[in-house]
């Protein structure tokens, strides 16, 4: 249960997204958090929107097609070849 | 494209993130044994699996486009020079990305790209810093609702999905990760758009995993801030 950890407050919640997203916070203050989410419209969206920033971000990768590799490093790849005999 | 025997599909692994490399590597001995013996298509392979990844990583080190394009040459370059080196103590990846990560920090400083002090303090996991911008909080000794909101960030769940992940919004998204310091940077590339773990990050920039939470933490958080502003300007 939460009673032994005092309430958190919005800036205290905000600064524990990323421990709470990569699961190493522990059980009562990850239920701490989940209870000051499930009551703060502000809080909740601002996960809601760190979730999408990452998502965003996700994509990001997805753009570009893969690339030729250029001469040049082919090139020296065959020297490094060639130099061994 | 014939498939390539030793780059023949592979299950991906579940911890494989969206839009990482577009082929999956073979197991790492194999490949060195391939470039090796002087198997050039696998070496063809190799610099289209990861050029991207290294081109994404080396923006984050240096302003132009151009200087990061001649990071991954260089990069490609040194990894040829010391393949009879190489003694698979890290993956194949980390080693790549390690080479990458020297050459860059070299051309970032023949660059000259001055970093601001509080970019510096900024990259710096042991000093702390707000991350949400403080103005947004109320004092600690406000009487109705201590270190709360001023205001409530806005809900996006109204902006439809083709808006969220259109190119001009992967635009504002990678304009701000280009505005990070060099660490922050290469971590938030490499973790959210690369897709790779925590552990490979660390292993890398050797960090603690607290360290890199904090990190990560710290771009996150801004990307977020450049996002909401360009969402919420209308």
């Amino acid at each position: 249960m939460a009673t032994s950890l005092p309430t958190l407050t919005c800036r205290e919640a905000v600064e524990q997204a990323t421990d709470y997203y990569e699961g190493v916070m522990p059980p009562e203050a990850v239920a701490r958090l989940q209870s000051h989410l499930a009551e703060c419209e502000g809080c909740a969206n601002y996960f809601a929107q760190l979730r999408l920033t990452v998502r965003a971000l996700s994509t990001v990768a997805r753009e570009g097609s893969p690339r030729l590799a250029p001469r040049g490093i082919i090139q020296a790849f065959r020297d490094w070849k060639a130099s061994r005999g | 494209m014939p498939t390539l025997s030793v780059f023949a599909p592979k299950v991906r692994s579940t911890n494989a993130a969206p839009g990482g490399p577009h082929l999956d590597p073979p197991g790492d001995d194999e490949v060195i044994r391939a470039l090796r013996a002087g198997d050039e298509a696998v070496f063809e392979t190799l610099v289209k699996c990861y050029g991207d990844s290294l081109l994404r990583a080396a923006r984050g080190f240096v302003r132009s486009d151009h200087v990061a394009e001649e990071v991954v040459q260089d990069t490609w370059m040194r990894l040829v020079g010391s393949l009879e080196r190489f003694e698979g103590r890290s993956s194949l990846k980390t080693w790549l990305f390690g080479i990458l990560i020297n050459v860059a920090r070299n051309s970032a400083h023949s660059e000259r790209r001055s970093a601001p002090l509080s970019s510096l303090v900024a990259d710096d996991p042991n000093i702390s810093v707000p991350t949400a911008a403080p103005e947004r909080f109320r004092s600690p000794d406000d009487p109705s609702y201590p270190s709360g909101w001023v205001s409530f960030p806005k809900s996006w769940e109204g902006i439809p999905e083709e808006r969220l992940l259109s190119s001009e919004t992967r635009g504002v998204v990678t304009q701000a990760v280009k505005e990070l310091p060099p660490r922050q940077a290469i971590i938030i590339t490499l973790r959210d758009v690369e897709g790779w773990p925590a552990a490979e990050v660390c292993e890398l920039l050797d960090l603690s995993e607290a360290n890199q939470r904090v990190l990560l933490h710290r771009a996150r958080s801004l990307v977020r801030r450049r996002l909401e502003i360009y969402l919420d300007e209308d």
